[in-house]
């Protein structure tokens, strides 16, 4: 067997409460990031992310509390995002209890601000998050934006990734902004292209809509680890669906195995 | 009871969060006499080879560590703290380990020169490095440590550098990323594991009930 691919759902936090999963019929309190990251870690999900999306800097302490919450009883990586912009903003994530944490628009205003936290931390905690455009003159050429998409930065999309490596980020999460939301399909050209240039794994996101699309990310992509929120929140497939889907089409996937401690 | 070595190298909360969710009791501490008086050790190890020997050191744990693995007691050194039962590492320069086990701790392959290693018509197969995510593990021979596991359980791991030791005795269970390298290191009453037990869900925390309910003190 080889390494296996990962599923990554993603939650979008503000204020210590999920929002935009409204389908959870099975949980007590929908809203409960603690419950649905246990839920997703019974379904076999591999790893999972928080996004922080609360506006404010005050409420952050929040975010510290639940991810506290999570930590201690869900075994498997967190990644928390949203919101990090200093060497001491990850250090309190990852006292929490977070393992990963990811930075976006605080790494391009501040570059080695990647390699002051993986000199601290070490890369593996260093996840850069990019948000992707096609532009739409040459096709074949992507734009960094922030603030979810608002803002352009005038960096490629290649380089930036390839800087960020360079700088010692441990991971890459690559949104398509193109396609978030589109239920499309991830921009596997845009993953390939990154994948091709870097030497650390790259996590897809933005898009995914069929549990093709998440083969599609994989095997056209290249990417390592695949991530999507709304298929899950809303039940459009389970976690297990679409990892024995993946692993019948030949992605080595880790199945969930019979619960032996419980 | 099980204490964990903490000597200031970051967050141990979700190893001590899973040991006692297998029903064990834990502390933590970086005493030597706690050391050497403890039922059974674990030794945790995060961020750089180095930087966790002089943490170690700067405590005066190096000792009570050795007198322990002598006396017999338990011993489970995870990720780094499986590395640090070697002589030495190449991480960032040449740093000595606690010599408990022959052999050294050495880089992967970079992805590069690991590209020759893999399947030359899958460019996509190419390995990245660090070797991060889920992976199985193959046992070489049975331990209580590998109770109850499913036939080739997935665990988690993140690392950069692994483990050659000299003898290959001394390998519990082996996982295969370019290189075959040893997923658990085995040898009297000294246990390491590579991966993360406390983030490989029930598989992990099988291993850490293990630990805790079926390791029992070598007779020394």
């Amino acid at each position: 067997m080889a390494l296996a691919k990962r599923i990554i759902p993603c939650l979008d936090v503000d204020q210590g409460r999920v929002v935009k999963g409204v389908n959870f019929v099975d949980l007590v309190d929908a809203g409960d990031p603690v419950e649905q990251a246990r839920f997703y870690d019974q379904s076999g999900a591999d790893e999972l992310v928080f996004l922080d999306i609360t506006a404010t800097h005050e409420d952050r302490d929040i975010m510290h509390q639940v991810v506290r919450q999570t930590a201690d009883e869900v075994f498997i990586p967190l990644t928390v995002g949203g919101g990090i912009r200093t060497v001491d903003d990850m250090r309190k994530m990852l006292h929490a209890g977070a393992d990963k944490v990811s930075i976006n628009s605080a790494a391009i205003r501040d570059p080695d601000l990647i390699s002051r936290g993986a000199e601290a931390f070490g890369s593996q905690c260093i996840v850069v998050a990019i948000d992707a455009k096609r532009i739409s003159t040459d096709r074949l050429k992507w734009e960094v934006f922030v603030q979810g998409g608002r803002k352009a930065t005038g960096l490629d999309t290649i380089e930036w990734a390839v800087e960020a490596t360079r700088r010692g980020a441990g991971e890459l999460l690559v949104t398509s902004m193109d396609r978030d939301g589109t239920k499309d399909g991830y921009d596997n050209e845009l993953l390939r292209r990154i994948s091709e240039r870097v030497s650390i794994p790259v996590i897809a996101s933005g898009g995914a809509g069929t549990k093709e699309h998440l083969r599609e990310g994989i095997t056209e992509g290249g990417a390592d680890a695949v991530l999507a929120a709304s298929i899950f929140h809303f039940r459009t497939f389970s976690v297990a669906e679409v990892k024995s889907h993946l692993a019948e089409s030949g992605i080595p996937m880790r199945l969930s195995a019979t619960p032996n401690t419980d | 009871m099980i204490t964990i070595i903490d000597y200031g190298i970051g967050n141990l909360r979700s190893i001590e969060k899973a040991l006692q969710r297998v029903g064990a009791d834990v502390v933590r501490t970086d005493d030597a006499d706690a050391v050497r008086a403890a039922e059974k050790l674990v030794l945790p190890g995060v961020g750089a080879f180095g930087a966790c020997m002089a943490e170690i050191r700067s405590r005066g744990l190096v000792q009570p560590i050795l007198d322990a693995v002598a006396s017999g007691t338990p011993f489970l050194g995870v990720c780094v703290g499986l590395q640090l039962l070697f002589e030495e590492s190449e991480e960032r320069g040449r740093h000595k380990g606690l010599g408990i086990l022959p052999g050294k701790v050495v880089r992967f392959p970079n992805a590069d020169e690991a590209a020759s290693l893999v399947d030359a018509d899958d460019s996509t197969e190419r390995l990245k490095i660090p070797h991060m995510g889920w992976n199985t593990i193959k046992s070489v021979r049975t331990h209580p440590l590998l109770q109850d596991l499913s036939e080739s359980p997935h665990f988690y791991f993140v690392h950069s550098y692994h483990a050659r030791p000299e003898q290959f005795s001394d390998v519990l269970a082996t996982t295969t990323y370019g290189v075959e390298f040893p997923a658990i290191v085995h040898r009297n009453n000294v246990l390491g594991v590579q991966f993360h037990p406390e983030k490989s869900h029930r598989a992990g925390l099988q291993v850490l009930k293990n630990f805790t309910t079926r390791v029992t003190p070598f007779a020394v």
